[in-house]
């Protein structure tokens, strides 16, 4: 039903806003009703359209192949799509490098990089591994006694993050024993009754349990100490140089004019200046990660380079033949 | 505890949020009628309208959909076996030949005292029980979930009846491997997508369970032409059978519902295993200890087998509020779009939750009483209008099934793709039902296979490629125990002949 009302607004929207003025935004999310994209879009939408920056702003939720559906569709439909936005994250890099879809953030216009959020390594209040350099040495002694638990597949991002940070320790990551979960509150609650060592999450998602005391954030993933976490010390701290961040942006459809892409660019600029925005940016606990177009486009290039070099030692793919 | 349930009725008790529990149940009532259309679309809907409300307020009108979805997809699985939702799968083993034998007005009947008597008991139980409950949650591990996997598996005995013993298993079979398509979670490898984007994700189950029963089921009727179907229609013609329970099936319907509750809210409340679960192993548990005259009845119309799934499935939509309110952890999908809801409204999910906002907790435990009492209200009166569905002539009711089959799937993904997958999986079911394949366990096999294989290969990572889980985790070793007996109980009385067992 709500499909069909989003189908049903792009359908009005494609019939008499064919030129679209910067007055209407189509959204496209990659993922399902409920997903991080998804209340991403729709905080944006909202935001834009309270702060009257446009008048209107619909959704369509394209989900199938990790994002890979959505991204087809918006190129295979590029003339028509001028004023939609699709929001996406760390996995379009990570997904294009082990060809779960045939595209990548090359084939869009990346318009800009909106918020973001940290990954942290956590352990419980009980367990000996206090810090990272505790989850070093045990790892030195012997890799298989260091289980680490996530919320994603293998080769995907909660197993990228402690496989990056023990390579960038100069440990090799490939005997990591990765235990992955069906998602993030799975992996949280197996963690919680005791399996693993290790979990690796996102900063917001263990922040609660981390004041509680039920968990402890032993490392995480920022070029500084966190102002929310001001009792964990960093990776570069800890004395290992790895920093990443787990960030949604925005792109639009490949070839589009440059000044519309740079109006877009502007747009969510502006917005995020808004006191709309400020209020969902903190209900939701986003961090504000602001970059546009050429600086995100840069920032995606050193990002895939990070993940690429890794994905090779790890075997999760394989140089392309010449 | 009494503090709280004055706090949850000082809550519930405003025009405002009494609203709000007659609205979500009116809504997932409908919701869960449609085929296809699940209650987390119908939740994620509700996010952006209920936005500013009081989170108390939106969570009782969420969880009003929920049940309320759980409770109204029973009706499609009866009348035209088309499940409304994934939960409600196994009510349509036995409420649809009810159904097709004229007593449709009975199957619903069954139906909703079984759903309103689950959603009751279990929201007792998540009254009196929840904080403690939150630690049973947390005891189940990798290890456990696979033996209790293991464990619903063996159920496909109880589909195995009628000399069809072989082909239960092959279904099995081919269900396990159906759930094998897709993306490898531990190795991150495609498996038999063909490099088709479409396939990456795996088989939707929905899809599958359409397909195998709604659609196949609906071509099936024309194929055979038929006598069958034809004295159905003319039982049904007219009369639907009455809606009155008599004694006999108070008698029969009360320990069902007495143990299927607990069942279903003990596997509701643990994360991960959820409402279709628990519809298929109270399903299973029934007809393993129902006497024999009984057992012979399941999958024909048995009064047990509509009532054990619709109590359980109810029962384990209320269990999965546990980890939800006392943790913050989502343990299912449903619940993870609702925790995202209280995101949006300004409370923080975490094991604060309960200390922080206990307005919330109660509020929904209190609305939950209130919810069951207007379902029941909503749904008994309503039961003959909607079975005069099945009085519709076949001609109008096959495409009005396959309609609602090919709309439902397509609505979820919004893929055409799926469509045709859809219409291939139920031409190769209806050639594995003319040689008498039940499809039963096939849907049983897919459900489960996910499961086994993801805790199964987290098991060995934990263990180190050991089985040493099995005596080391008492919870394991006592479900251990559980399926030698379910293997061994069977061959025993087989072999002691005189006490009442006979071969099929």
């Amino acid at each position: 039903m709500k499909h069909f009302l989003h189908n049903f607004c792009a359908f009005c929207l494609a019939l008499h806003a064919f030129a679209a003025s910067a007055n209407d935004v189509h959204f496209v999310v990659p993922g399902g009703a409920g997903s991080g994209w998804d209340s991403t879009a729709r905080a944006v939408g909202l935001a834009l359209r309270q702060a009257g920056l446009i008048e209107t702003a619909s959704f369509e939720n394209i989900s199938g192949a990790g994002s890979g559906k959505a991204i087809g569709t918006l190129i295979e439909t590029a003339e028509r799509q001028t004023g939609t936005l699709m929001v996406n994250s760390t996995p379009i890099i990570v997904r294009s490098l082990t060809n779960i879809f045939p595209y990548s953030f090359r084939d869009l216009t990346p318009v800009a990089r909106l918020i973001g959020d940290y990954q942290v390594l956590v352990t419980r209040p009980d367990s000996p591994l206090e810090d990272f350099s505790d989850v070093l040495a045990r790892y030195r002694q012997n890799p298989r006694s260091v289980k680490i638990c996530g919320g994603s597949v293998r080769g995907d991002l909660d197993h990228l993050v402690p496989a990056l940070a023990l390579k960038a320790a100069g440990e090799d990551a490939r005997r990591l024993a990765y235990v992955p979960y069906d998602g993030g509150g799975k992996a949280l609650a197996g963690f919680l009754t005791g399996e693993g060592d290790v979990l690796s999450t996102g900063l917001s998602e263990a922040l609660e349990y981390h004041r509680s005391g039920k968990l402890r954030i032993i490392a995480v993933s920022a070029e500084a100490r966190v102002p929310v976490l001001p009792d964990v010390s960093t990776f570069v701290e800890q004395g290992v140089d790895f920093e990443f961040i787990n960030w949604r942006g925005f792109f639009a459809a490949p070839g589009i004019p440059e000044e519309r892409a740079d109006a877009f660019a502007s747009l969510l600029e502006a917005m995020i200046q808004t006191p709309e925005w400020e209020t969902l940016r903190r209900q939701y606990g986003w961090q504000n990660r602001y970059l546009a177009r050429a600086a995100f486009t840069t920032f995606l290039e050193r990002q895939e380079q990070e993940i690429r070099t890794l994905m090779l030692e790890l075997g999760f793919m394989r140089e392309p033949a010449p | 505890m009494w503090d709280g349930v004055a706090t949850g009725l000082a809550t519930v008790l405003v025009p405002m949020n009494l609203l709000m529990v007659v609205a979500g149940c009116v809504a997932g009532t409908l919701i869960g009628m449609l085929p296809g259309l699940g209650p987390i679309s119908a939740i994620a809907l509700m996010i952006p309208i209920t936005y500013g409300f009081d989170p108390s307020s939106g969570m009782i009108l969420m969880a009003g959909v929920y049940y309320g979805a759980i409770f109204g997809g029973s009706t499609s699985s009866i009348l035209i076996n088309a499940p409304g939702v994934a939960g409600t799968v196994a009510t349509s083993f036995d409420g649809y030949p009810l159904a097709r034998a004229g007593q449709a007005g009975k199957a619903l009947a069954v139906a909703a005292v079984a759903s309103f008597a689950g959603g009751t008991i279990a929201a007792m139980l998540l009254m009196v029980a929840a904080p403690a409950l939150a630690t049973v949650s947390l005891s189940f591990q990798s290890p456990d979930y696979l033996m209790l996997m293991i464990l619903g598996l063996m159920a496909v005995s109880t589909f195995a009846s009628r000399g069809k013993v072989v082909q239960a298993l092959i279904a099995t079979v081919i269900g396990l491997m159906l759930s094998t398509v897709g993306t490898d979670p531990s190795a991150g490898v495609q498996r038999f997508t063909f490099g088709s984007l479409d396939l990456v994700d795996g088989l939707s189950f929905l899809l599958l369970a359409m397909a195998t029963f709604a659609l196949s089921e609906a071509l099936m009727t024309v194929l055979k032409g038929d006598k069958a179907g034809a004295e159905a229609e003319a039982a049904s013609r007219g009369n639907f059978g009455s809606l009155k329970l008599d004694r006999e099936d108070a008698r029969q319907m009360t320990p069902v519902v007495g143990r299927s509750s607990v069942l279903g809210f003990l596997v509701g409340v643990l994360p991960g295993a959820g409402a279709t679960i628990a519809s298929f192993l109270a399903y299973g548990m029934e007809r393993a200890l129902a006497p024999l005259r009984e057992k012979n009845r399941f999958g024909k119309g048995s009064i047990r087998g509509i009532a054990a799934p619709e109590t359980a499935n109810n029962a384990a939509c209320t269990g999965s509020f546990v980890p939800l309110l006392t943790l913050g952890i989502p343990g299912s999908g449903t619940t993870a779009v609702m925790l995202g809801a209280l995101i949006s409204y300004g409370v923080q999910p975490g094991p604060q939750l309960f200390q922080t906002n206990p307005e919330v907790f109660w509020s929904v435990i209190i609305s939950m009483y209130l919810g069951n009492v207007v379902l029941l209200m909503l749904n008994l009166p309503l039961i003959p209008y909607i079975a005069k569905l099945l009085i519709l002539p076949r001609q109008l009711l096959v495409p009005f099934i396959l309609f609602f089959s090919l709309i439902g799937v397509y609505l979820v993904s919004f893929n055409t793709f799926d469509i045709l997958l859809m219409t291939a999986f139920a031409v190769a079911a209806i050639f594995l039902r003319f040689f008498d394949y039940p499809m039963a366990p096939l849907i049983l096999g897919f459900i489960l296979g996910d499961m086994i294989e993801d805790n199964l290969q987290r098991t060995m990572t934990l263990y180190d490629g050991s089985i040493s889980f099995l005596w080391q985790r008492p919870v394991s070793l006592g479900i251990s125990i559980l399926i030698l007996f379910v293997i061994l109980v069977p061959i025993v009385r087989a072999f002691r002949p005189g006490t009442g067992a006979r071969p099929g």
